[in-house]
C-alpha cells in the first residue's frame, strides 16, 4: 500500500518531464512550431473575436456593400478586407469565422476520439468475434462518400450546431479505432500487461491502466491530422448551405456567397478560403511534426 | 488465394447489406419517414393516408425488408420530384460522375508518382522542397476553394476556359484538376515516403553494387517495391474522389450523381439520395474488391492470410 503512495507522485513528475521533453523536441522542428504557433493564433481570434474585431460582423450598411479592400466607410474607418454584398465588414466576419470552424473541430474530434478510443481498445485486446464484427462496422462506415451521407443526414434532421458536431463525429471513429487497435494488438503481448493478468487485474482495469496510456500517443497524432480534415467538411457543409446557418458567419458560407460575386468582388471568396487553408495548414504543419516527433512509423 | 478471395467477396456482401441498412434507416432518422418526406404544410389526413399507401405503418423489419429487395432489383422508388425511377435518374448521371473521378484519378497519378520519386531521390534538393510544400498546400486547401480560385483565374480573367458544364476536353479540366489535388497531394506524400524507405534497402545497394545504372535502379527495382502502397491508396481514393464530387460537381455544375444529390437533398427527394448513397457506396466497395484481388498478383505475400 505504502509502495502505492509513493509511487503516484513520482509518476505523476516522470510523466510532466516526459511531456516537456516532448514539447522541447517538438519544438525544435522548426515547422511544427510554426503549425503551433498558426493555431494557436486562430484559437486567440476565435476566443477573442468580439474584442481583436474592428467590426460587427452582422451589422449591414447597405450603402457600404461591395467595397474592395481598404475602403475608408463615410466615418473615416477602415474596412481592410473589404465588404461584403451587405456591407458587412469581411475582416470581422473572418475572424468570427473561427468560431464555428474550431467549434466544430474540436467537439467532433472529441466525439470520434472517444469512440474510435473505445472499440480499438476493445477490438484489439478481446480480438476474436468482438473484432470481427468491429472491424466489419468500420468497413461499412468507411464504404460510404463521406459528405454525401454527412449532407442526407443533416438534410432529414436539419442543419444546427449539435447535429453537425454529432454527424461528423459519430462518422469518424474509424481511422482512430484502427489506429488504437495496431497499437494494443503489441502491447497486449508485451510483459507489463501479462504480468497484470497473471496477478489477476480486470480487464476493465488493464485496458485502462496499462494499455490505454500506452495507446494514447498515437491516437493524439490522429486527433489533431483528423481536425484539419474535420474544419474542411465544416466549410464543405457550410459552403452547401447545411452548415451552421445564418447570420453567424461561417467561412464555407461566406465562400458560397462570395461565389456568387466572383467576378466583381474576388475578395469575398479569396479571403475566408485563405482563413480555412491558413488554418488547416497549421494544424497539418503541427499534426506532422508531433508524428515525427512521437511515433515516426505511423501511417496516418 | 481461392479462400482468400471467396472470403473477400463474402466481406464485401456483408458490407453491402450494412450499407443497405444505414441508407434505408436515413429516412427513418427523424422516427417519422412521412413528415420528411412530405411538404410542411400537409394535412393530417394526408399524412396518414401516405403512411398508410408507403407501408410506413408496418414493423420497421417489414419495411426494411421491403427496402432492401427493391434495392436488389433496383427499384429505390419514385423521384418525388421528376416522377421518374430514382435509380434509373442516379444510373444515367454515374458515367459523368466516372469521367471525372476518373479524369482527377489521371491528373493525381501524372503527377503525384513522377513528384514524389524526384522528391526521393533528390532528397533535400530545392525540388524536393519545392514538391513538398506544394503536396502540403495540397492537402490543407478546400477543394471548393481552389475550384472557385481556379474559375477566377482561367475562367473569369484570362477567359481561357468554361467554368461550368460538361462537353470537350476544356470543360474538364478544372474540375479534374480541382477534384484531383487533395489526393495528387497525398499521392505524392507516400510515393515519395515509400521510394526513401525502398532506396535504403539491401536489394538496392546489392543492384547498385553490380553496376546497374541510376535510371533503372530508380525505375524497376525500387519502383516496383514502392508501387504496393500505392496501389492499395487508389482504391481508397476512389472514395475522396466520389465522395468529393458532391462539392466539386456542384461548383462546375457538372451533370453527375454529386450535384444531383445535393439537388435532391435540398428538394426533399429521397428516393433519389438513398439511390445515390448506395450507388456510390457499392461502386466504392466492389472497386476495392477489385484492387484486393489484383493485389494478390502484385503481392503474393497476401495469398497467405
Amino acid at each position: 500500500m505504502t509502495a502505492t503512495t509513493i509511487a503516484i507522485p513520482a509518476e505523476r513528475g516522470a510523466a510532466r518531464s516526459e511531456w516537456l521533453t516532448l514539447f522541447r523536441r517538438l519544438a525544435r522542428r522548426r515547422t511544427a512550431l510554426f503549425g503551433l504557433v498558426v493555431v494557436a493564433l486562430v484559437f486567440a481570434a476565435a476566443l477573442g473575436a468580439p474584442w481583436l474585431s474592428p467590426w460587427d460582423p452582422i451589422e449591414q450598411d447597405i450603402t457600404n456593400r461591395l467595397k474592395p479592400p481598404g475602403s475608408p466607410d463615410p466615418s473615416g474607418r477602415v474596412h481592410v478586407l473589404g465588404t461584403d454584398h451587405l456591407g458587412r465588414d469581411l475582416l470581422a466576419r473572418v475572424i468570427f469565422g473561427a468560431r464555428p470552424a474550431l467549434l466544430v473541430g474540436v467537439a467532433a474530434v472529441a466525439i470520434s476520439g472517444v469512440i474510435g478510443m473505445l472499440v480499438g481498445l476493445v477490438s484489439g485486446y478481446f480480438g476474436g468475434r468482438t473484432d470481427d464484427v468491429l472491424m466489419r462496422l468500420a468497413d461499412i462506415q468507411l464504404a460510404f462518400p463521406f459528405i454525401l451521407l454527412a449532407i442526407a443526414v443533416i438534410g432529414v434532421l436539419g442543419p444546427s450546431l449539435p447535429v453537425i458536431i454529432v454527424v461528423i463525429g459519430v462518422s469518424s471513429w474509424v481511422v482512430y479505432a484502427r489506429v488504437v487497435r495496431g497499437a494494443v494488438l503489441s502491447l497486449r503481448e508485451r510483459e507489463f500487461v501479462q504480468a497484470a493478468q497473471a496477478l489477476g487485474s480486470r480487464d476493465g482495469r488493464i485496458l485502462l491502466r496499462h494499455i490505454l496510456p500506452n495507446a494514447f500517443t498515437p491516437w493524439l497524432v490522429v486527433a489533431t491530422l483528423d481536425m484539419a480534415r474535420v474544419i474542411v467538411i465544416e466549410s464543405a457543409l457550410s459552403f452547401l448551405g447545411l452548415g451552421v446557418q445564418p447570420p453567424t458567419p461561417t467561412w464555407g458560407g461566406m465562400l458560397a456567397d462570395g461565389r456568387v460575386y466572383i467576378s466583381t468582388a474576388w475578395w469575398l471568396a479569396t479571403f475566408p478560403g485563405l482563413a480555412i487553408l491558413v488554418t488547416v495548414l497549421g494544424i497539418n504543419l503541427f499534426g506532422d511534426g508531433l508524428r515525427d516527433t512521437l511515433d515516426p512509423r505511423l501511417k496516418v | 488465394m481461392k479462400t482468400y478471395v471467396t472470403r473477400r467477396l463474402l466481406q464485401s456482401l456483408l458490407v453491402l447489406f450494412g450499407v443497405s441498412f444505414v441508407v434505408f434507416f436515413i429516412l427513418h432518422l427523424t422516427g417519422d419517414p412521412a413528415l420528411v418526406l412530405l411538404p410542411p404544410d400537409a394535412s393530417a389526413e394526408d399524412v396518414q393516408r401516405f403512411r398508410q399507401v408507403m407501408g410506413f405503418n408496418d414493423p420497421f423489419v417489414v419495411q426494411y425488408g421491403r427496402f432492401l429487395s427493391g434495392a436488389l432489383r433496383g427499384d429505390f422508388g419514385q423521384s418525388v420530384r421528376h416522377g421518374e425511377s430514382a435509380f434509373t435518374l442516379v444510373v444515367e448521371r454515374m458515367p459523368a460522375t466516372f469521367e471525372l473521378a476518373g479524369a482527377a484519378l489521371v491528373v493525381a497519378l501524372v503527377l503525384a508518382i513522377p513528384a514524389g520519386i524526384v522528391s526521393a531521390v533528390r532528397r533535400n534538393t530545392m525540388l524536393d522542397y519545392i514538391s513538398t510544400v506544394v503536396a502540403l498546400l495540397g492537402q490543407s486547401m478546400p477543394t471548393f476553394w481552389l475550384g472557385i480560385m481556379l474559375i477566377l483565374v482561367f475562367s473569369v480573367q484570362f477567359n481561357l476556359l468554361p467554368s461550368s458544364g460538361r462537353g470537350g476536353l476544356g470543360h474538364l479540366i478544372l474540375p479534374a484538376i480541382t477534384l484531383g489535388l487533395f489526393t495528387t497531394a497525398r499521392i505524392t506524400r507516400l510515393t515519395r515516403s515509400g521510394m526513401l524507405e525502398v532506396l535504403s534497402q539491401d536489394y538496392i545497394r546489392t543492384a547498385r553494387a553490380k553496376g546497374v545504372g541510376d535510371p533503372p535502379v530508380v525505375w524497376k527495382h525500387a519502383l516496383k517495391n514502392a508501387a504496393i502502397p500505392i496501389v492499395t491508396i487508389v482504391g481508397i481514393e476512389l472514395g475522396t474522389l466520389l465522395g468529393g464530387s458532391v462539392i466539386t460537381e456542384t461548383i462546375f455544375a457538372w451533370p453527375g450523381v454529386g450535384r444531383l444529390s445535393v439537388q435532391a437533398i435540398y428538394n426533399r427527394d429521397y428516393p433519389v439520395v438513398q439511390a445515390a448513397v448506395f450507388l456510390l457506396s457499392s461502386t466504392f466497395v466492389l472497386v476495392n474488391l477489385a484492387v484486393d484481388v489484383l493485389y494478390t498478383y502484385l503481392d503474393p505475400r497476401i495469398r497467405l492470410r
